[in-house]
């Protein structure tokens, strides 16, 4: 079995593994927890409808952040986009998806994969520079912070650099195998670590939304 | 394979066939430059080409189907790749040679022990090794013991098509009969593989003029392969890759962009990741390959071609054996999740009962 196989076979099937195991795993761990009990009157019945609001009001910053924030703020926006775009809009990608789902949708060009891929490179590359420069951000970072950097960034080059076809004399389908490799530690690193926040996202803002609700505060 | 009095060397035959300098020089500048060879190499090819002597040359055929043999020797009329073809002498051939039963061997044994040391040996079929390797046998020898015996005097062996160079099709899921390559058994000899299924005529002679030329095998990949030849993917070189960077894709052999040319990726053309010179060299003179007539490449000149998933899938489709995996994960995973929650919410009520 070439490096190539191995990727496309048993290492995909491990990933996947991994990450069905672990997404699993936190969302039980977290939907299965006591909850806290509140004795307080509660201010305000609509407790799923400040959840769902939360959800979408905390993707804005807050007036009151707002030009604080706001350098990180599009960074994030952008290479969050940009990503979207490179791993769901690429027909090669796509034609993944529809091995696993059974069905496809139409890609963009690959030029403009390209271009997103660069721009979603450099913003990541900011805002690891952001990282390493603020006192107080490089205060709080740890190991995971700039693992999950890096298997993120990581697919991203390997990608970029197998379409453009520049391996330092490796062959095109050692990088193929690479790039594949890249994303399955990627897929397998993403329930464990600070990427859980993919899905975790929505029930840390949701709980948070249903609490201020009870509360009467703001959601 | 020739009868009366046979030239000495290639030279005297191409002119005994009336071929002028001319010619010949331009055959050596093409040679050289497939062979990614200056430009200057030509005319010390043509000239060491000229004084070759006749190559001895045993060919042994095992696990096949004779395609290649098809594809090296019918491939069209006469040119000088045939001619080189011609002039080598063929000692030892099952299929084409006139000798048959005991004669076919003793001739064997009379040409290795003439060229001992010098012969080339060509392999086209794989090696079944599996039960003392009883699947393939000639004249009551099997192939294994054949091929070591071979072997042993031969300056250099080429291993052509894909089944030589890795088993190919007789090593296909299951392998009943351990189908193994040339380079599998062959050890201690310098081994050049021509895979293709089958491989280009244009390869197979180039390989064999470079040995003519030079004495010894040209430049190799990792898979033993003349880099001259399999140095870029079909990916590399194919017409369609505009088609392919615009995201073009014909998504059936019928549909407007089939009409149109576009890129055979979503139709499971494996060309990203195949090594061959059909795109450059291409077949039948020069005039066409597959991709151009409208089928995905296949990915025939690398190793387990027939085990890397349907021909038509796409070359990003997964291989997902089976999805039991993922669902023992998907309950597993769950599961863990939950003991995990009982066992903090144990703690918790701890917590709260203690205050
Ligand atoms: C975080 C970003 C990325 C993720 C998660 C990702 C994910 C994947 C996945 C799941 C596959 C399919 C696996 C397979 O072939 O079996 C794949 C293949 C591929 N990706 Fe990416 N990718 C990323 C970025 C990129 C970028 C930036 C490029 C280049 C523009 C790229 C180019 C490719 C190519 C060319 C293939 C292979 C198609 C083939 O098999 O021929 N990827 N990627
Ligand atoms: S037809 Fe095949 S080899 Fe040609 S560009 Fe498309 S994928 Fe590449
Ligand atoms: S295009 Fe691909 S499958 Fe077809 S002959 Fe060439 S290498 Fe073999």
């Amino acid at each position: 079995m070439d490096l190539l196989e191995f990727a496309r076979g048993p290492a995909m099937q491990w990933a996947l593994i991994l990450l069905v195991l672990g997404t699993c795993w936190r969302i039980a761990g977290i939907v299965f927890l006591k909850r806290k009990p509140d004795l307080s009157e509660p201010r305000s019945h609509g407790q799923m409808a400040g959840a769902l609001r939360t959800i979408f009001s905390r993707s804005v910053p807050a007036r009151a952040f707002r030009s604080r924030v706001l350098y990180s703020n599009l960074l994030g926006y952008t290479f969050h986009i940009g990503l979207a775009i490179v791993v769901f809009a690429y027909q090669p990608h796509i034609l993944w998806f529809e091995s696993i789902l059974g069905f496809q949708w139409p890609a963009l060009p690959n030029a403009v994969i390209s271009v997103a891929a660069v721009v979603t490179l450099f913003s990541l590359v900011a805002l690891l520079v952001k990282r390493l420069t603020s006192p107080v951000l490089r205060l709080i970072s740890n190991f995971d912070d700039y693992f999950s950097w890096a298997v993120t960034v990581a697919p991203l080059v390997t990608g970029l650099m197998a379409v453009a076809d520049v391996g330092f004399g490796l062959r095109y389908e050692t990088l193929l195998a690479v790039h594949l490799l890249s994303v399955w530690l990627l897929f397998a690193w993403l329930p464990f670590g600070k990427l859980g926040h993919a899905f975790l996202v929505f029930l840390s803002r949701g709980t948070t939304g249903a609490l201020f609700a009870r509360r009467g505060a703001r959601t | 394979m020739h009868q009366g009095k046979t030239p000495e060397t290639l030279g005297e035959e191409l002119r005994r066939r009336g071929m002028s300098r001319r010619t010949f020089l331009k055959f050596c500048a093409a040679v050289a430059s497939s062979m990614a060879l200056p430009a200057t190499m030509a005319p010390v090819m043509a000239e060491a080409l000229a004084k070759a002597r006749r190559q001895s040359v045993i060919w042994l055929s095992f696990q096949e189907c004779t395609g290649c043999v098809e594809s090296l020797t019918r491939s069209y009329a006469p040119t000088l790749e045939s001619l080189i073809f011609d002039f080598i002498s063929l000692d030892y051939q099952h299929a084409l040679q006139a000798a048959a039963g005991h004669q076919a061997e003793e001739a064997r044994e009379a040409a290795m022990k003439e060229h001992w040391g010098k012969y080339l040996v060509i392999v086209d079929g794989s090696i079944p090794l599996k039960d003392g390797g009883v699947y393939s046998t000639v004249a009551g020898e099997t192939n294994l013991d054949t091929l070591r015996h071979v072997a042993e005097g031969a300056a250099a062996l080429i291993s052509v098509g894909t089944c030589a160079a890795y088993g190919g099709l007789p090593k296909a899921h299951p392998n009943p009969t351990g189908a193994a390559a040339v380079t599998d058994i062959i050890k201690d000899k310098p081994v050049i593989n021509v895979p293709g299924c089958p491989p280009i005529p244009e390869v197979m002679t180039g390989v064999i003029a470079n040995f003519l030329t030079f004495g010894r095998l040209p430049e190799m990949d990792a898979l033993h392969r003349p880099i001259a030849f399999f140095g870029d993917t079909i990916h590399d070189r194919c017409y369609r890759r505009p088609f392919y960077r615009r995201g073009q894709f014909a998504k059936r052999f019928d549909d407007e962009g089939a009409r149109n040319g576009w890129c055979l990726y979503e139709l499971g053309c494996k060309g990203p990741v195949v090594h061959n010179a059909c795109a450059t060299t291409k077949w039948n003179q020069n005039l066409t390959f597959p991709i151009q007539s409208g089928h995905g490449c296949i990915g025939c000149s690398e190793p387990d071609f027939w085990d890397k998933g349907s021909f038509y899938a796409p070359l990003s489709t997964g291989r997902w054996g089976s999805a039991e995996g993922i669902a023992l994960a998907a309950a597993v995973g769950t599961t863990v999740g939950i003991g995990s929650a009982l066992l903090s919410r144990a703690r918790q009520s701890d917590i709260i009962r203690k205050g």
